[in-house]
Order: structure tokens, then sequence, then C-alpha cells
């Protein structure tokens, strides 16, 4: 996958090319190591007794290891709740953005309709005006629909998304036009169309949006805290702010690398089997 | 015009519509419609938790004059110039610099790869949490690896006025430079190894091949990830609720913050509304110059 541009030039220098060649991967190790840091510590200070406080010089490993403070966070805030809460949200997005997003795409790429340029333009208002900057209103209209402290109105306003309808327009727009015009020769209709002509070749699209969607609302945090009230509709990450601030908890930073990690975990181990994948899904989605 | 274009136009057809309704709707119910409501808000005085302003009252620019000339909204400005400035282009050049490296085969390069990326996979929340025990006095990471290399200044960052800021800011950089590099890295991989074949032999060294061919056929990318860095910037405040909470006294409040502020601590709807039109126009503004230099300047 590496295209060779300097490791070539490198070589061709000899033993000066080679040293630097050296120096260059050790740098890379030390500043992996350092980036590493961060996740190493968390995982090892989750590990240590959870009476015992960290000092000065006493900051990793302590015996003997225990998932002790797995199990006193998960009691201590009902994380249970937590995981279906942003279970159901994602899935919940996901799902109707693949609706949403398919069928708008669709209609942008193949009819052509008057005021088309008109409405794609109102859709990619979304991308300039990114949803967060509008907490305030949105509150205000999630209070006007009922919805406030529900698992919905997390979800809710992302339902319609420009950048899912941008990309999967453009995925449609690259299937062949012979195929198209040979599926209405054989007289599929609209949905046939898109079910067997348009959407197969695009899937990898789809799939990519999906993991950086799901990534996204997987973590996100200011929204859900400002809609949310209850154990019952607080997801992960709202849960772990609200963990943290527990009087109970105060420094004892095990049980909070417990929980910090407990959030983290599906997301994490979902990217460790597939992480080409989830680099490339990111790497298509530059906006959200 | 082919069969597919004859297909589409039988007269009037409804389906097109039908089809982006679902999509329209969200749009114009989570993103047009709030923005109206706010540019309209925004003229009026309304607090919700004092009696006699519960009622919005027509006030002009009165709102704008107000923030435009408090001096503690206008700290809060010059923290959010000084976060975007200080993060965007400090994480954007670590992102190029991790890309440089990796653009290479070396024996540990997935690890390696891994190390850098994860914060991007990570929660904001939980990033911050762990960074939280790093700024920790005394016995914190961070502390103990700075009083190595022979720091003495004050210790608690976060409740400190001068340095909470940057503290913010260290995580911020720390999270994003692993996802700007997939760009680079991207961009890189794309490149003609002819070019460079080229001038290696006409013996063009390192900065030489670095400042005539790859920066300059890597400002497209550039561009796009300094777009979706400085957007990047202005939404994100995780961290900020996790570590400063804003303080101490606004020293780390950045205009997000000062919004959920407004709205959520005071109950002003007319201030918060105020703030979004500005937050808006701000991105807008820069959305907008961005688009203006990079179709100008593209080939």
């Amino acid at each position: 996958m590496t295209a060779e541009t300097f490791g070539s030039t490198g070589q061709a220098k000899g033993i000066l090319g080679r040293i630097g060649y050296w120096l260059s991967v050790g740098l890379t190790y030390g500043l992996a190591a350092l980036w590493a840091v961060p996740v190493i510590w968390a995982f090892v200070a989750s590990l240590r007794p959870p009476d015992d406080p960290m000092g000065r010089g006493d900051v990793w490993l302590s015996f003997p290891l225990t998932l002790e403070n797995y199990q006193k966070a998960w009691s201590l805030a009902p994380f249970n709740l937590y995981y279906v809460t942003t279970i159901a949200v994602v899935v919940t997005v996901l799902a109707v953005q693949f609706v949403t997003i398919t069928l708008a795409a669709f209609a942008f790429a193949h009819y052509r309709f008057a005021g088309k340029r008109w409405l794609f333009f109102f859709i990619l208002l979304q991308l300039m005006i990114p949803t967060t900057a509008l907490l305030a209103p949105n509150f205000s209209t999630i209070r006007t629909l009922g919805l406030f402290d529900t698992r919905l109105a997390i979800a809710i306003p992302y339902f319609g998304s420009a950048f899912g309808t941008f990309l999967m327009r453009q995925a449609f727009l690259e299937v062949p036009r012979d195929l198209v015009d040979a599926g209405i020769i054989d007289g599929c209709n609209w949905w046939q169309l898109l079910r067997h002509i348009y959407l197969p070749p695009s899937m990898p699209t789809l799939t990519a949006f999906a993991l950086s969607s799901a990534s996204w609302h997987w973590n996100e945090f200011l929204w859900p805290m400002i809609v949310t009230n209850s154990e019952t509709s607080r997801p992960l990450t709202a849960g772990l702010v609200r963990f943290t601030q527990l009087g109970e908890i105060g420094a004892r930073w095990s049980l909070l690398t417990a929980a910090t990690l407990m959030v983290a975990a599906p997301l994490f181990l979902v990217f460790l089997v597939l992480p080409r994948r989830f680099i490339r899904s990111f790497l298509h989605s530059g906006i959200k | 015009m082919s069969i597919r274009t004859s297909h589409r136009m039988p007269g009037f057809s409804p389906l097109p519509y039908l089809l982006i309704l679902p999509t329209a709707f969200f749009v114009a119910l989570f993103t047009a419609w709030p923005t109206v409501l706010s540019l309209y808000q925004s003229f009026f005085r309304q607090r919700l938790n004092i009696a006699r302003f519960r009622e919005p009252t027509f006030v002009g620019l009165d709102n704008y004059i107000t923030l435009l000339t408090d001096e503690r909204f206008l700290m809060v400005m010059y923290n959010t110039v000084l976060y975007v400035v200080g993060t965007v282009p400090i994480s954007i050049g670590l992102g190029f610099i991790f890309a440089m490296l990796l653009n290479r085969k070396f024996p540990g390069i997935g690890l390696a790869r891994l190390a850098f990326f994860y914060p991007t996979v990570l929660p904001m929340v939980s990033a911050a949490t762990i960074w939280m025990f790093f700024f920790t006095p005394d016995y914190g990471l961070f502390n103990t690896a700075l009083t190595a290399i022979g720091y003495h200044g004050p210790q608690n960052w976060t409740a400190n006025p001068n340095l909470a800021l940057i503290a913010v800011m260290i995580v911020a950089i720390w999270k994003n430079a692993g996802y700007y590099m997939i760009f680079y890295l991207a961009g890189l991989q794309a490149l003609p190894s002819d070019v460079f074949e080229a001038a290696a032999l006409d013996g063009a060294n390192w900065w030489q091949i670095m400042t005539n061919i790859t920066f300059p056929l890597l400002r497209r990318t550039t561009l796009f990830i300094t777009t979706i860095a400085v957007i990047g910037a202005f939404q994100t405040v995780d961290h900020i609720f996790v570590l400063t909470d804003g303080g101490p006294s606004r020293a780390s409040t950045v205009l997000l913050f000062e919004l959920y502020r407004r709205r959520f601590e005071s109950y002003d709807i007319g201030m918060s509304a105020t703030v979004t039109v500005i937050l808006i126009a701000v991105l807008l503004i820069f959305t907008v110059t961005n688009f203006m230099l990079s179709e100008r300047r593209g080939e």
C-alpha cells in the first residue's frame, strides 16, 4: 500500500541514507509510543485494586490485578441502560438515514425535475450550518414536539443527512449508464432500478458512510446531554460525564478509567477488527 | 438524448419530490427553521427565568450591541480565535509529519498507524477524562513528564486562568492529529512517483523535494483538511465540559460553550439566539471565503 516515494531515495544514498532512514523510524516509534500513552495508562490503571490510591511515581501497575473496577463502576451507575440507549440511538439513526439518503440521492442522480438544483442546495445547507450550532433553537423544537428526555430526541435531528445524500448521489452517478438503460428496457420500475441497479455497486460507499456516522453518534455528547434528563434516556457519553461528577468517585482514577474504557470499548473493538475499513470510512467522510 | 432522459420526463411526475421529501423535511425542521428562528429571536429580549422578561420584547439590534461591547463576550471571541489558531495548524502539521513518517515500509508500521489514529475513534469525553488525570497536579503524568524536562511552573493546568485554554487545546491537538494524518497519507500515496524519481536523479535534496514538489502537490489536501479542522474546532466543546467547565472565570470558554451557557444556565433566549447567529455567521464567512479561495486558485 505504500508508494515508496521517500524510502527509495533514502536507500539510494548508501550508509548515510540508511542512518537517516533508521533515525526517522526511531522517531516514528517514539512519537507513536507517546501518542499511545493515554490509552495504555488507562488500561493499566483500570486493573489496579479500587482502593489503592495513586501517588507520585505510583500511577501504573499495582498488584493484585483485578477487574473489580469494572464491576464497581457498573454498580455505581446504570451503564447497562446507557449501553441500550447508545445502541438504540445509533441503530435508529443509521436505519432512518439509510432510507432517507438512498431515496433522496436516487432522485438527484436519476431524475430531471424542476427546482432540482435549488432543492439540492437547500439540503446542502446542513453542511454549511452544522446542527451543533443550532442546539438552542432545536432544543425548543424538541420541547414543542414533546420529545424532551427521550431517545428519539437524541436521534431525530440527524434523520436527514446532507452529507450522506451527497455521498450516495456521487456513488449513484458512477453507475454505468448502459446498465441503467438496460434496466429501463427490461421494464424495471423505479424501485427495481434502485434496488437492483443503483444500490449494489454503491454498497462500499454506504458502508463507509454508515461506519463514520455510527462512530460519530456513538461518541456524541453535547446534544444528548442537553435533551436528556434521566437514566433511561441517557447515552454512554453523557452517563460517563455524570459518573465523573459523582461525589463518591473523587479522584479514584482506577474507577474512572474503567468507566472510560467501557464507554469506548465497543467502537474500539470494531476498529481493531476492521482498522482499514474504518480508516477508509473516515477518509470518505471528511464532513459528517 | 438517451433513453434515461426520455424516461424521466413523461410530463410532470411527483415521484422525485416524494423521494426527496423525507430528507428535505428533516433539513427544514432542524436546519432551516432553527436558523430563521434564531435570527428572529435575536431581535428580542426574552429571559425565561426572570418573570418580567419572560414574554419577548422587540429590542432591534440591542442584543448585538450589548454582546459586541461586552468585555466578557469579547474575551470569549478572543479565546475562540486563540483556540482555532492554536489547534488547527499544529494538529494539521503533526498530521503531515505522521503521514510522512508512515509513508514508507518499516517493521511495526501497522502499530504506529494504530497509535496515531486511535484517538479519532475514542469519544472526546473519554479522551478528556483520561487527560484529566494527566493534568492532575503532583502525580499526573503530564506534570511528571514536564518536571522531568525541567519545568517548574504551575501544575494545576485546568484551574489556572493562563493555562486552562492551553490544556483543552492540547487534548484537541492530540485527538485530531491522527485524523488529519489519514488524509495526508492518502494524498501522499496518490502522488506520481516518477516526479520524485526525476527530482532525485537531478540531485534535489530532501528539503527541495518537500518545498518544490510535495507541498504544492498536496495543496488541495491541505485546504480540505483546514476546512474540516476549522469547522470541527468551532463545534467541539466536550473536553471543555469535562476538564474546565469553561473556567476559571471564562478563561477557557469558547463561542459554542458560551452559547450553551446563555441558553441553559441563564435561560436567555434572546442572547443565545444572538450568539447562535454570530456563530453561524462566522462559520459561513469562513466556508464561503475558503470556497472562493479554492475556486480562484484551483486548476
